[in-house]
């Protein structure tokens, strides 16, 4: 098939039509055009490493002639006393963990819920709807330091029946009520910015209210908000910490205590890394799940 | 071949090879499209109609071939892509307009980002555009309040208003009713009568044979037969042909 211009048709090419299977070799243009292309990958991997040995290694020598690098390494960078410490770090960490799993949990359950409260056009709920709002309005205005503070010693100085002095069960509630009203925004913008066309397809296929909710709009809606809530997750991780304040024993708290007995910084540096240990896996994990849903769902190509 | 005493084509492909993993798409795509000319491709959905023309608007990398748009080689290695699509314009079946932007925030865009015109001057050739596909009073309007033929037009209106080279129309009027089809069909033929070089991909046979100089039946990823409209579409020589034009010609779609 040499030019098209004028009349005529597939069969003069020499081949048959269906013939897909015969080898097919790429033409001396595509091998120049991939010896082109791979030159051009190699040049940007070798820009690429150049720029960031450039960029580390000048970082790598400020820290360590500076004048006081001698005395940093010793009261912050002193690993083997660090390992010695990091038993302890870890148990403290159970406690992080452990809020973590169940402070989320609920977090996740009602944040959910207050979202779908204050998305409901129900004219029955509208009495929760104002609640719910209200609600948002104030946890997520007030510094959670303080609701802890407030929780924390508020409640036991009620002096109430039956009500717990726990610190630590306190501390989880104080964290649950200020996360929740952050998660019940980040679900209710997703809940919104599900097109509503695709509420009036669901609706015409017959699906109830609820129905259409559960099977159409939230699962857009919690995968496009699956991004900041786990920002959300990885703070809550982090600002569990902040019940130390209550008097709980928890990764920071025995990093602090081992601190004040030694005057070295160390045991902070390896809490530090026990929570990267756990954030920075999480963040990847997240990030390749929601890549390969993506990819699924769309069309293959891109500009 | 006819293009004797004309300048060199718009367009011109040549052996162009294109797989997706396994699949190979196209095969052996070889056609030019002289200046004010239009090429129409026909053929069932899957035939790769849409790869072609994603791969002339180097949305997709070829595996062989090459591709020259007024001479220059646009599919080498070295080529920027953002300066070989400044030349082009393309529609997309689903219309594609940004829904956070008005109708005339849709149309400046790319001439006052990318071309650097400035804002008031860039607002007045739209409106001159919006004026004369008889869109004028939805300039402040979102996409998503239009018609589909409204939003096909005002996505036909976006690509012109970078002054295009050629047009690349994918399946324009795949996702519109048969009423609307018209008023953006009417808008296609305004714009080959204006001199627009063209490539088209649609199942419209009877606007094929309105606006095409040249129609090509694209059969699983090669070019089985083409030629003058009246020719291919009321005599086509090969089975194939014959075959998908009675099934179009079921459908009720001349």
């Amino acid at each position: 098939m040499s030019d098209n211009r004028g009349r005529g048709t597939g069969e003069n090419s020499g081949s048959a039509p269906y013939d897909f299977g015969g080898a097919w070799q790429p033409s001396e243009i595509e091998i120049a055009r991939r010896i082109a292309r791979k030159k051009r990958n190699r040049k940007n991997g070798f820009i690429a490493a150049f720029s960031s040995l450039l960029v580390l290694g000048t970082l790598l020598v400020v820290l360590v002639t500076s004048p006081g690098w001698i005395t940093l390494r010793d009261t912050f960078f002193k690993w083997a006393y660090g390992f010695e410490v990091l038993p302890k770090i870890i148990l403290g960490f159970g406690t992080n963990a452990t809020l973590t799993l169940i402070a989320g949990t609920s977090v996740a359950l009602l944040g959910l819920l207050i979202a779908l409260i204050r998305t409901s056009r129900s004219p029955a709920l509208t009495p929760f709807r104002f609640l719910a709002t209200i609600y948002v309005d104030v946890f997520r205005g007030i510094p959670m330091l303080l609701v802890i503070l407030l929780v924390g010693f508020g409640i036991p100085a009620l002096q109430l029946k039956g009500v717990t002095n726990n610190v630590l069960i306190l501390g989880t509630i104080a964290v649950i009520i200020t996360y929740s009203a952050y998660v019940a925004e980040v679900i209710r913008s997703g809940i919104l910015t599900v097109h509503p066309s695709q509420r009036a397809a669901a609706r015409s296929l017959g699906l109830s209210h609820i129905q259409t909710l559960r099977h159409v709009v939230l699962p857009q809606a919690l995968k496009r908000v699956t991004p900041p809530l786990l920002n959300d997750l990885v703070a809550l991780i982090k600002d569990t910490g902040l019940i130390s304040i209550l008097g709980v024993t928890d990764a920071i708290r025995a990093a602090q205590i081992q601190t004040a007995k030694s005057f070295n910084y160390t045991p902070y540096v390896m809490a530090a890394l026990v929570f990267l240990a756990v954030t920075i896996p999480l963040t990847r994990m997240t990030d390749r799940m929601l890549r390969n849903s993506l990819e699924r769902q769309n069309a293959q190509g891109q500009a | 071949m006819n293009e004797s005493g004309m300048s060199a084509p718009v367009l011109r492909v040549e052996k162009l090879r294109k797989s997706f993993g396994d699949e190979i798409v196209l095969q052996d795509i070889t056609f030019s499209v002289p200046e004010h000319t239009a090429t129409v491709f026909i053929g069932a959905s899957g035939s790769g109609k849409s790869t072609l023309l994603r791969c002339i608007n180097l949305l997709e990398q070829v595996d062989d071939g090459v591709i020259k748009l007024d001479g220059a080689d646009i599919s080498a290695a070295d080529v920027n892509p953002d300066e070989v699509r400044k030349k082009l314009g393309m529609v997309f079946q689903a219309f594609n307009l940004f829904p956070h932007m008005t109708v005339l925030e849709n149309i400046i865009l790319a001439p006052t980002k990318v071309q650097g015109i400035g804002q008031e001057e860039a607002i007045a050739e739209a409106f001159k555009l919006l004026e004369r596909f008889g869109l004028r009073d939805k300039a402040d309007q979102y996409p998503d309040r239009l018609s589909g033929g409204q939003q096909q037009r005002v996505a036909i209106i976006r690509s012109l208003a970078r002054h295009p080279r050629l047009l690349l129309l994918d399946e324009i009027t795949s996702a519109l009713d048969p009423v609307l089809v018209n008023e953006v069909l009417s808008t296609v033929r305004e714009l080959k009568g204006e001199g627009m070089t063209m490539v088209l991909a649609t199942h419209e046979m009877g606007f094929a044979k309105q606006v095409a100089n040249e129609v090509c039946f694209l059969h699983h990823g090669k070019i089985l037969e083409w030629g003058p409209p009246e020719e291919l579409l009321e005599s086509p020589k090969l089975s194939e042909t014959r075959e998908f034009i009675r099934r179009v010609h079921e459908a009720g779609r001349l």
